[in-house]
Parts: structure tokens; C-alpha cells; sequence
């Protein structure tokens, strides 16, 4: 789950780390109260969406006066940015910037480990300088079993500041940061950039934390910083049902059960010439009721022309499926072709019961796929 | 002949009596593996099915039954403490099916099984099968058949597609492992194809990988340099989007990296024959017998 930048800067603070004042506005006339109680002159204006390049699209502006900084957010509050919409500006005063860094920690799949990363080129994105300037990043890995040691932070810290005074204060920035990295179950949390201002003080300007999924259950504080409008609503919904749902841009609707065979079943899709509507896994343990809520997110998808079925019976249970499904056909009308292959554990029950209805079930996963795709065509020529 | 799990594999169930325990726990009897105890506190010297006994800890379990290989059923914010104390109990392979095991968790037990010398296997994985002979997980037994074809895969049912095609042709498998699909896990690709190099009834092998990290790269590079018995392979998540997760934790494209089109290339390179959609596996490996 990504945090807003201004969720994830008062996580910042709550851990000690100095990031400059700042409020949030969900409308111009509040933006406008906000640059007024923050009392600085100029302002900066940011967007608060789950999209990285907020400031390429037009989504980060400067304010000079709090009359400025309504009619700055005005034109940001609703702007869509990759595809989502602006509901929540930032505002914070514009900082004086003698130098910019850039300090983060994720969790590095290949050492297993944290693992942290600095560079004294900040402000950009990181990934542009590990591309162009590979020898201007430096890492250090963490034995989890001990957190990040006091010589690792300083170490790190010399890499972005020649004296020991403000490298003293990057190494306690960078334990605050490890600190709050693994108080929020996060598996990312970066400062970029990290500034040093003309008076020498070091502060965190912009922040970003990822939470892993599966800590939420245990952090209930920060899984209750989810904002479901930054979200496409189809998504939303299917997570409340339990399902894992990605809408994509094609015509065939998927309904699969397990993360791997739903991702072959969508390269399937477009081995045969056709384009996946979503990913759509429902996932180990089968009940009927996940079919129908499947099949309501995926008939909502005007785009979807025909419907796509590949289940592989294992703890899941085919007439589970099959139940599912011809509940779902009771339950609202679903007036788009269905192809269902079915195979595994109790198949032969779901193959009656879908019989029973007039329906039929494929047991290949190619053929299904193909048939699939050619309704879709012709539905899309019709 | 076979790889980590054999007919000298003393299983005990961690979470036997829980509902996916103790279901898969009557499937793995089933099949025949030697299932010689069950753990879950509290409720020891009970006995399950009137046949296992159950302990309140795995290193009872283990003093008293020889238990060398434990499979973890309990749920998640359980996992990794199940996984430090089977590998505390001097269990040898440790198999956590459980899904959703914090990432974080994983940084410390990851490390800590590995200083103790046991092997991990998942966790988020259906486990794994040497057909015939015992099953230590959730695959299901019935598509699988004896024979001389080592399967590693990050995924669930899509392996148990790709074995199904496998059994249906004849082909059958020496062992089939589920490494799981977590960013963090045990047992990777290259300890597997290591593992199916040494086993002498292992023919050929089936690597079943998907986007998300750089495991297949480097098992790639594995079989390049250190494999003599032919590969196939297949990637999942072509048709991913950048940045979004694909169900499984470890299945995203970050940046630009860890998409299908590169480790297929990877694959390319190392003389891996690239499985173009789950049928394929079949004709392919027919033409590198």
C-alpha cells in the first residue's frame, strides 16, 4: 500500500526526523487557509496522488502569495495524473536549499535484507542517477536482526557530507528513518530530496513509504490511512470481496484461480490475438459467493466482451466455481459470452451442474482461451 | 530417486489441527507420506485421525518421533515464529505454505534458518511432491506421475497446468517444487536446478518462473555455466503492467526491471528452451530428449 507524501512526512516527524511544517487543502479556499497559517511567503503546491513525476505532469507549482497558492490549486485539485485524479494538495513553505540529497531504505529481494541507499545526488529520481551515475549510489545492507549499526549510518552519512556536524545529523536522520521504516511494516521508505538549508540545518523536504500488504493486519493505524478515492474503484471493490483485481485496457475478461495461472492465462489471451481486460485471481479456497462478486467487477467493465474462465481445481473446487457462476447468472443479468474451462478437483460435479443450466465447460486451456478471443472479436466487430 | 523429500521423509504438521491443516495433513496420509506428528500448542497428547500424535511443540515432536522435515499450515503473523522454531527443533527442510508472511519477518528468519543449516522451502508455496512416494504440501497428488522430470516453479496452479500436460503426454516427474511467490524466500531456483543436477534420475528439468526480482536471470547464468541436463522454461506476466503487484507479493515490475521479455532473454542466452504458453512444454522437452 503507497502512503500519500503527506501521510508519509508525519509519519517522518513522529519519528524525530525535522520536515518543514505543512498542511493538507481539498479545496482552493482551503489551500488558500493553509498558505495563510503556514505564514511563509512563498509556497509550494503539490499533489497528492499514488504517481511518480508529479512535477513533469504539472502536479508540483510555487505560490508567492496565499491568493496564488488558491489559484495554483484550483488547477491542480482534479488534474488527472497517470490516469488518476487530484483530490489533495500539499502545502508546505518553499525551502531554501543549499545542497540535496537523496537517503532511502527497501527491501532488497536479492541479499534478503534492508537495504539502505544514499546519494549526494538528490532531488531527482533515483533510479535516473543508478541508470547515468551508478558511482554516485551508495548502499549499505542491514541485518535485520540488528537494525541499521550506528558506524553503517555514519558511514553512509560521510558519503553526502564532508564535516562531521551535519554527517552527525544524517546518521541520526538515517536511524529515525530505519526506525520508522520498520515501525510502519514498510517495504520502502525513502527521503528525496534530503536538504541542507543555507543555516546548515538538514530536513526532509519530500518522503515516500510503501507498506507491505501482509503488515497491515498488525498495523491497523497505518491500514487506516488508505485513501479508496486515490484508487480505481473497481479495485477497491474487489478487494473488500477478497478477490485480487487489476484493470487493464483489453476486451477479455478473466476469471482465475491462482496469481500464475491468471498472469499465462492473460499472455495466453494475447499469444491468441486478443487483450486481457484485467488480472483477476479469486484465489486458493473456493466459495461461490467470490464468483459472483468476480463476475459483478468484471460485467461492469463496459470494455469486456467476452468472459474467460480457467480454473484449476486444487484446494479450489471446481462446482464451487460452477455454483458461482450460475448464482451469479440468477442474480443479475450477465449479457456478455462466457467460456469456461474447468479441470481438476470436482470437475465432473461442476461440469453437471453447468450442464444442468444449459452451459457448457471446456477442460483444454487453449481451446478455451481461443474461443474466448474469437467472441471477443466478434462482438467487437458486430 | 528424487530431491528433498523421499521415502525417508518423517513429516511433522505445524497447525495440524487448524482447517487447512488438518484437511491437507488427511491428503498427505492419502498419499503416503510418513506423517509421524502433529504440533499445536495445547493440545498435546492428543492424537489426530487416531493415528498422529500431537505435541505441544515441534522439538517434543521431534525428540519423540524422528521428525526430519516439518510443513507449516498456521497463519501468517504465526509464520515466522513456526519457521524459527521447527528450524530451532533441528528440523532438516521446513515447508511454510502460509501466504502472507511479512517481508520484513522473512529479513530475520531468513538468515537465522540458514545459520542453523536447515533448508526453507516457501513460504506462499503449495510445497512439494515426489509422485509416488510422499507429498509434503498442497499439490494434489492425482495429476502427478513418477518419471524422469525435475519441475521448479514460483507458482501454484500454474505448475500444476504445466504438470498436468506433463503426466497427460507420459512425462512424469521426479519431485515438483513450489519455491513460492514472496519477494523473500528459502529455497530459490538455483538451489533446485543444483539439486536436480545431482540426482541421477532426473532427465531434464522444467523452470517455471514470473516477473518480479532477478531469481531467473541468475538461474539463467546457473545453467549456463553449471547445468548439463536440458531446461525449459516458462515466464509469466507478459502482459503485466509496470508497478503493480500480480497477485503474488513478489510478482511486479519495478522500474524497468524484472519484466517477462528480460529473463526470457536471459533464458535465450543460457540455451533454456523458452516455453512460449504452458503446451509447450511437452514438444519442447520431446525435442532435447
Amino acid at each position: 500500500m503507497n502512503l500519500h507524501e503527506y501521510q508519509a512526512r508525519e509519519l517522518l516527524r513522529r519519528a524525530g526526523i525535522p520536515v518543514p511544517p505543512d498542511g493538507v487543502a481539498t479545496t482552493p479556499r482551503e489551500a488558500k487557509q493553509v498558505a495563510e497559517r503556514l505564514g511563509a511567503g512563498k509556497v509550494v503546491v503539490k499533489a497528492q496522488v499514488h504517481a511518480g513525476g508529479r512535477g513533469k505532469a504539472g502536479g508540483v507549482k510555487l505560490a508567492d502569495s496565499p491568493e496564488e497558492a488558491e489559484r495554483t490549486a484550483a488547477k491542480i485539485l482534479g488534474m488527472k495524473i497517470k490516469g488518476l485524479t487530484v483530490h489533495t494538495v500539499l502545502l508546505a513553505p518553499a525551502a531554501e536549499i543549499a545542497s540535496e540529497a537523496y537517503v532511502g531504505v527497501i527491501v532488497d529481494r536479492a541479499s534478503q535484507s534492508p537495504v539502505f541507499m544514499v546519494s549526494p545526488a538528490g532531488g531527482i529520481d533515483i533510479e535516473e542517477v543508478a541508470a547515468t551515475t551508478p558511482e554516485k549510489i551508495f548502499r549499505a545492507r542491514v541485518d535485520a536482526r540488528y537494525g541499521l549499526l550506528p558506524h553503517q549510518a555514519l558511514g553512509l552519512a560521510f558519503r553526502l557530507y564532508h564535516d562531521v556536524g551535519p554527517a552527525r545529523q544524517a546518521a541520526d536522520i538515517l536511524q529515525k528513518l530505519y526506525r520508522a521504516f520498520v515501525d510502519a511494516g514498510a517495504s520502502l521508505a525513502e527521503i528525496n530530496p534530503l536538504v541542507r538549508t543555507p543555516r546548515g540545518e538538514i530536513v526532509a523536504l519530500d518522503a515516500k513509504i510503501v507498506v507491505d500488504d501482509s503488515e497491515l493486519d498488525r498495523h491497523p493505524e497505518i491500514a487506516a490511512l488508505r485513501d479508496p478515492t486515490a484508487e480505481e474503484p473497481s479495485e477497491v471493490q474487489a478487494r473488500e470481496a477478497n478477490l485480487t483485481y487489476i484493470r487493464l485496457e483489453g476486451d477479455v475478461g478473466c476469471v482465475v484461480n491462482g496469481a500464475g495461472l491468471a498472469m499465462a492465462t492473460m499472455d495466453l489471451v494475447k499469444y491468441y490475438g486478443g487483450e486481457p481486460a484485467n488480472f483477476l485471481d479469486i484465489g486458493g479456497s473456493s466459495n461461490p459467493e467470490k464468483v459472483v462478486n468476480a463476475l459483478k467487477i468484471i460485467t461492469a467493465d463496459q470494455d469486456v466482451k467476452a468472459i474467460l474462465f480457467n480454473i484449476f481445481g486444487g484446494i479450489t473446487r471446481c462446482d464451487d466455481v460452477a455454483n458461482g457462476i450460475v448464482a451469479a447468472t440468477r442474480q443479475f443479468t450477465v449479457d456478455r459470452p462466457i467460456v469456461i474451462r474447468l479441470t481438476g478437483t470436482n470437475e465432473q460435479e461442476a461440469v453437471e451442474i453447468l450442464n444442468g443450466v444449459g452451459m457448457k465447460a471446456l477442460t483444454d486451456m487453449d481451446e478455451a482461451v481461443k474461443q474466448a478471443v474469437g467472441l471477443a472479436k466478434g462482438a467487437a466487430a458486430a | 530417486m528424487s530431491v528433498f523429500v523421499d521415502g525417508n521423509t518423517r513429516l511433522v504438521v505445524q497447525g495440524i489441527t487448524g482447517r487447512d491443516g488438518s484437511f491437507h495433513a488427511k491428503q498427505m496420509m492419502a498419499y503416503g507420506t510418513r506423517v509421524v506428528a502433529g504440533v499445536t500448542p495445547g493440545k498435546g497428547g492428543q492424537t489426530f485421525q487416531d493415528t498422529v500424535p500431537i505435541f505441544n511443540t515441534v522439538a517434543e515432536a521431534a525428540a519423540q518421533t524422528g521428525a526430519n522435515t516439518s510443513v507449516i499450515y498456521v497463519p501468517a503473523k504465526f509464520a515466522a515464529d513456526a519457521i524459527f522454531e521447527a528450524a530451532d527443533a533441528g528440523v532438516g527442510l521446513v515447508v511454510c505454505i502460509t501466504e502472507g508472511v511479512p517481508v520484513l519477518d522473512m529479513t530475520r528468519v531468513s538468515p537465522y534458518v540458514k545459520e542453523r543449516g536447515a533448508r526453507l522451502i516457501g513460504p506462499n508455496c503449495p510445497g512439494l511432491i515426489t509422485p509416488g512416494v510422499a507429498k509434503v504440501g498442497i499439490i494434489p497428488g492425482q495429476i502427478c506421475t513418477p518419471g524422469p522430470i525435475g519441475v521448479v516453479s514460483r507458482s501454484g496452479t500454474l505448475t500444476y497446468e504445466v504438470v498436468y500436460q506433463l503426466t497427460r503426454a507420459g512425462m512424469g516427474q521426479t519431485t515438483c517444487v513450489g519455491i513460492g511467490g514472496d519477494p523473500i524466500i528459502g529455497t530459490s531456483f538455483i538451489d533446485c536446478l543444483e539439486a536436480f543436477q545431482a540426482d541421477p534420475a532426473t532427465k531434464a528439468v522444467v523452470m517455471i518462473g514470473e516477473i518480479g526480482g532477478t531469481d531467473e536471470q541468475q538461474a539463467a547464468e546457473f545453467v549456463r555455466t553449471r547445468m548439463t541436463k536440458p531446461v525449459v522454461g516458462f515466464i509469466a506476466g507478459q502482459t503485466a503492467p509496470p508497478g503493480r503487484r500480480m497477485g503474488h507479493a513478489g510478482a511486479i515490475i519495478s522500474g524497468s526491471s524484472g519484466t517477462a521479455a528480460e529473463k526470457m532473454a536471459a533464458f535465450e542466452h543460457a540455451g533454456i528452451a523458452v516455453m512460449q504458453r504452458p503446451a509447450d512444454v511437452v514438444p519442447l522437452l520431446k525435442e532435447r530428449r
